[in-house]
């Protein structure tokens, strides 16, 4: 296949985008490799939050690689034929944003070097070790669906493959989601509504960051989106939005009854430093903001509003996460239920986490790894999305929109 | 007698002997690994190995069995941040704020018959012994956490620097989770754990809980004793008295 031809400005760009990527990356793997020598003594991680930073990076992600290739599944499973012009782009967006995750899992790991390790020796028991298996079948599965996308031979399998990668994708979110779901130690976790959760979740952040991307390659081709098309976007995305915030009142609800889970609610909803980060960061800035950008009559329809929408939703899941990972964490283990105790080990005591740059700039090296597969990606493939305009402005005219 | 008859009779003599022989080697099993385990030799599923506690006896400023522990184990390094160092076993103080009763108690691993650790490991580092010491293989922990994040008594550490001056008996390492060993080097040797054996008070207890004859078996078939979160079902290995 050969390449797109751009102008000399426009090659300049990708260079310039690519070389800001590699920079990122680089300094990532910077941090990573301080990590390694120094230990993880120069985090902000503990004995008691010993997941910070680094897995609120990863775990977003991770989920968000899932769910944007909904964006794929929609068009090959349920045969929607504007999803399907966006279908390839959502395969590398899933490649993509899965290797960004995966590094920084990885590097976080106390014994990176030991990777070899990690694949040679399973425990059928561990959620993780599930994971294993499934994050390179995610890889491969998606690799395989652009291949049939792109080579034209291929493409009467393009159906199974997107059928095989949206089952695929199903099962690694409730993987991921069961990383938390399955303990049994935490008041924060062991809850089956978190693989669900998480599912709908990715619905919502990998649509978002697929929009965000969409948006960035339509200014640079200077293309603008169909109205149509935006608008069915746009309720898709309000729709993920609102069943999230569903699940997260659910989850917290069914909490707040339980007498034994009525402290650890008060704890992250009330008393904690958590407590404005859920109020404000997630269920304002990453829920009910967008919603009103999407569903306000006066801005709805504006591409500016779904574009605004999406980026409050991306920086929503990251007060998320943080708030349910480390808030998670935070709260003290209860060994005795109605006691006061007191340690050397801070037990019963409320941990504060206080990220440092190694574990931040790890983090990020993993959103750069994303956004360098995802720009070179884009500029040697050609995984633009082109809408059948004619076809559009038909179906818009006999849908009197 | 024919040559079917013949083999028949050799074999119902070869079971007698063996159903005869059985009990002897069973007790020679026991006798041998309750006191010391030659070089080579498997764990035996026919012990486990756990400890009674009587926090009636603990005293709230003592850490005999804390100093015992690092002493033993090698844990000496300086952790600039404290929530970064590693804890075997700690004293938790414990206070009823309805009666205000108040006591104290060691914390370690409780070596669970059914351990979280060992289920969340993705490599299987986490692992329980057959006589039921948990237990983490450093060369196949690959640092990931999971094991801390699920164990409901925050009984892991990470290894959050290098290490120096380590014990050549117990085998430390940047990156790795650890915990309480039930300190296995030396029972391996018949010896007891080093904090049952610095506690001044004699509140620890260690013993084979499946041998009904062992003082620790004994104990807890008379008086009344308790698993922390026994609600997990996770059957603790470390049982405690008085709480």
């Amino acid at each position: 296949m050969s390449l797109v031809p751009y102008s000399r400005a426009e090659e300049r760009l990708f260079y310039v985008l690519a070389a800001v990527g590699a920079l990122v990356v680089t300094i990532g793997l910077a941090a990573a490799l301080h990590m390694e020598h120094s230990g993880h003594v120069v985090t902000g991680m503990t004995n008691q939050v010993v997941w910070g930073m680094p897995h609120v990076f990863a775990i977003f992600l991770i989920v968000a690689a899932s769910g944007v290739l909904n964006v794929a599944s929609i068009g090959s499973v349920f045969g929607k034929t504007v999803y399907k012009k966006r279908a390839p782009l959502s395969a590398l967006l899933c490649i993509a944003m899965l290797a960004g995750g995966l590094a920084v899992i990885m590097l976080d790991l106390g014994r990176a070097d030991r990777l070899v390790v990690a694949m040679t020796h399973f425990n059928p028991s561990s959620v993780f070790g599930w994971n294993v298996i499934l994050y390179p079948g995610m890889f491969g599965i998606a690799a395989v669906y652009i291949w049939t996308m792109m080579e034209r031979r291929m493409n009467p399998w393009s159906k199974p493959a997107g059928f095989a990668a949206f089952i695929w994708r199903l099962i690694l979110t409730t993987g991921t989601g069961s990383i938390f779901g399955f303990l049994v130690a935490r008041q924060a976790y062991q809850s089956a509504i978190l693989a669900p959760m998480f599912i709908i979740m990715s619905f919502a952040w990998g649509l978002a960051v697929f929009l965000i991307v969409q948006a960035a390659m339509f200014r640079w081709n200077r293309m603008t989106l169909h109205p149509a098309v935006q608008k069915r976007m746009k309720n898709l995305l309000g729709l993920f939005l609102a069943a999230t915030l569903y699940f997260v009142a659910v989850y917290h609800l069914t909490n707040l009854y339980f007498a034994r889970q009525m402290d650890f609610e008060k704890f992250l909803l009330v008393d904690s430093e958590f407590a404005p980060l859920f109020w404000i960061g997630q269920v304002l800035i990453g829920g009910f903001v967008p919603l009103l950008l999407l569903y306000l009559p006066s801005l709805s329809m504006r591409c500016s509003s779904l574009i605004a929408a999406a980026l409050l939703i991306v920086v929503g899941a990251f007060f998320t996460l943080y708030v349910f990972i480390i808030g998670g964490q935070a709260y003290p283990l209860e060994l005795f239920p109605g006691m006061i105790v007191s340690s050397s080990f801070h037990d019963g005591q409320v941990e504060h986490y206080a990220p440092r740059l190694p574990e931040i700039l790890l983090g990020l090296g993993g959103v750069g790894i994303a956004f360098l597969m995802t720009t070179i990606g884009v500029r040697v493939l050609k995984f633009l999305p082109e809408d059948d305009l004619a076809h559009l402005d038909q179906a818009a005219i006999h849908q009197g929109d | 007698m024919s040559h079917n008859d013949r083999r028949g009779f050799l074999a119902a003599t070869a079971g007698l002997g063996m159903v005869a022989l059985a009990p002897g080697v069973h007790l020679m099993q026991v006798a041998q690994a309750q006191t010391k385990r030659a070089a080579g030799e498997p764990a035996s599923r026919l012990q486990r190995w756990g400890m009674l506690i009587d926090t009636t006896k603990c005293a709230a400023g003592c850490d005999a069995c804390v100093k015992a522990c690092a002493a033993e184990n090698g844990i000496n390094e300086t952790v600039a941040d404290p929530r970064q160092a590693s804890q075997w076993i700690r004293k938790i103080d414990i206070k009823d704020p309805k009666n205000g009763r108040q006591h104290s108690l060691p914390m370690m691993c409780q070596h669970c018959a059914e351990p979280p650790c060992v289920d969340v490991c993705p490599t299987g580092a986490s692992m329980k012994r057959a006589d039921g010491i948990v237990l983490v293989d450093r060369h196949i922990c690959i640092g990931c956490r999971y094991c801390m994040m699920a164990c409901p008594y925050k009984a892991r550490s990470f290894v959050h620097q290098p290490l120096t001056r380590q014990n050549p008996e117990v085998p430390r390492g940047i990156g790795c989770v650890e915990s309480c060993t039930l300190c296995v080097h030396r029972v391996d040797k018949g010896l007891k754990p080093a904090c049952v054996e610095a506690c001044p008070e004699q509140a620890m207890l260690f013993g084979d809980l499946e041998d009904p004859n062992s003082e620790i078996a004994r104990r807890i078939a008379s008086v009344a004793t308790a698993q922390v979160r026994a609600d997990l079902k996770l059957d603790t290995g470390v049982r405690y008295q008085g709480i």
